[in-house]
């Protein structure tokens, strides 16, 4: 148990290690600096405030565009798994955005809406919707009738069956299509402020990395990275072990 | 009165119910056999407003409660809140009277997964009654029970219909049963145009 428990932690550490003997062997900062030349950089874009600035940038645009995809991919998702000649209609118009390459998309966006928040937040949006709707089609047709004829039987309103119904069926595909969401649009985010932003991390790596600032580039994406992994730890994980509570009790 | 005046019911262009027209007065226990695949479950869809797609005109009153084959249940919700949530209007404390009148109280904070199938059965019966219906739709309430199990819960059924007075209509493949607790037999048997009530 404690080994298992310990293998995470040893193999953080061994990557660190390699880091140090890499960055050792290449002997410039400017290449590759060491862990502990990022800390005094750290804490002066900490102070500056600007680390903050465009950290808090970048999470609005990633709730802003998680929120957006979440509820347009759940409404779709529950209307396709419901309505068979709804799905036959709309199926091939996502296979073709889920092939869709997420830099062709984003393009797009700028060049038709401008170089604007909405642009960007839109182009993220339309890449994680396809695969949200999928996702939520799924836990729809998975969707008991019986419970369906039980709630019919002793008319349930609206809205005591969505939520005491259908959600809780629905739950587990809305916490993987949420987690594996995030994981994807942060990551969309940074590319869409590399290419058209003037705020965030991404067009703070596009600064740096025009600046041939690696240690610079490092620090925001450590900084951003370290975000993400708080937001699933805190907020994603709790999250889906509670909708999964009574399975287990 | 319940008025059941069917003309056809079918799936896909496939006729499964014919004409059926019967009445169930108040408080009368009426049992609908028949060979498996023939429509009672159909039928009694039909009956509960389960299935609006039939041709014809159904009376029942508002006050309606089904038994179903499965107990049915919501397992993320605990017995208690399964009682709750389809009676909003049931209080707290009829809710605990009403487990214990089925003979599962203390287990109010547990999840339906948490019980046997003897009890979610029990919670099922007890779901039905708890606001007192005026009609009672039962599909093969007792199947697929070891027949201890199965004779406890007829008694208790059969007492709680004592209770309430419900009409009832239920379907059963056991004649014994029928006999025990309806006072009619309804036959379905097949005909080309669907099934249709025989002799
Ligand atoms: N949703 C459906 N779509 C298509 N056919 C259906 C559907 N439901 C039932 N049927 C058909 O209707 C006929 C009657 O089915 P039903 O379930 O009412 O039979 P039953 O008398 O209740 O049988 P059992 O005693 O085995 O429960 C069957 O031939 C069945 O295949
Ligand atoms: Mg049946």
């Amino acid at each position: 148990m404690a080994a298992s428990r310990l293998t995470p932690v040893l193999s953080l550490a061994s990557m660190l290690a390699l880091w140090v003997v890499a960055a050792g062997l290449t002997n410039d900062a400017q290449i590759l600096p060491t862990p502990w030349q990022l800390l005094p950089l750290f804490a002066q874009e900490f102070a500056s405030g600007d680390l903050l600035t465009h950290l808090g940038a970048t999470l609005v645009r990633v709730l802003w565009a998680f929120t957006l995809a979440m509820s347009l991919g759940t409404v779709l998702g529950l209307i396709m798994g419901r309505s068979t000649a709804t799905n036959r209609w709309l199926d091939p118009w996502l296979v073709i955005f889920l092939n869709l390459p997420a830099l062709v998309l984003i393009v797009l966006c700028y060049l038709w809406i401008g170089l604007t928040e909405a642009a960007a937040i839109t182009a993220v949006t339309l890449n994680k919707v396809p695969n949200v709707a999928v996702v939520i089609r799924e836990g729809a047709r998975a969707l008991d009738p019986d419970l369906d004829a039980m709630a019919k039987v002793y008319r349930m309103s609206w809205w005591t069956r969505q939520r005491h119904v259908v959600f809780p069926q629905l739950a587990p595909f809305v916490a993987a299509a949420a987690r594996s969401g995030v994981a994807v649009i942060w990551k969309i985010v940074l590319v869409v402020e590399f290419l058209g932003r003037s705020s965030g991390v991404g067009f703070q790596i596009h600064l740096h990395f025009q600046l041939f600032d690696v240690a610079m580039v490092l620090v925001y994406a450590f900084a951003f990275i370290g975000v993400m992994l708080t937001v699933e730890w805190l907020l994603l994980q709790p999250a889906e072990r509670r909708s999964r509570r009574w399975r287990t009790a | 009165m319940i008025s059941v005046d069917i003309t056809s019911k079918s799936f896909d262009g496939m006729p499964v119910l014919g004409p059926i027209s019967f009445r169930i007065a108040p408080g009368e226990t009426l049992a609908l056999v028949g060979p498996s695949g023939i429509g009672k479950s159909t039928l009694l869809r039909i009956l509960a407003g389960i299935d609006p797609e039939f041709e014809g005109r159904v009376q029942r009153p508002g006050a309606l409660s089904m038994v179903f084959q499965e107990p049915t249940l919501l397992p993320w919700r605990s017995v208690l809140h399964n009682l709750l949530i389809p009676h909003p209007e049931l209080r707290p404390d009829a809710a605990r009277t009403m487990l214990a009148r089925v003979g599962i109280d203390g287990k109010e904070t547990l999840f339906p997964g948490q019980l046997s199938l003897g009890q979610q059965r029990r919670l099922s019966l007890a779901r039905a009654f708890a606001c007192a219906p005026k009609m009672l739709i039962m599909d093969e309430p007792f199947v697929s029970l070891d027949p201890e199990t199965a004779e406890t819960m007829l008694r208790l059924t059969e007492a709680l219909i004592s209770e309430h007075h419900p009409a009832t209509l239920f379907v059963t493949h056991d004649l014994r049963e029928a006999d025990r607790l309806a006072s009619r037999v309804l036959t379905l048997k097949s005909t080309p145009s669907g099934a249709v009530l025989g002799p």
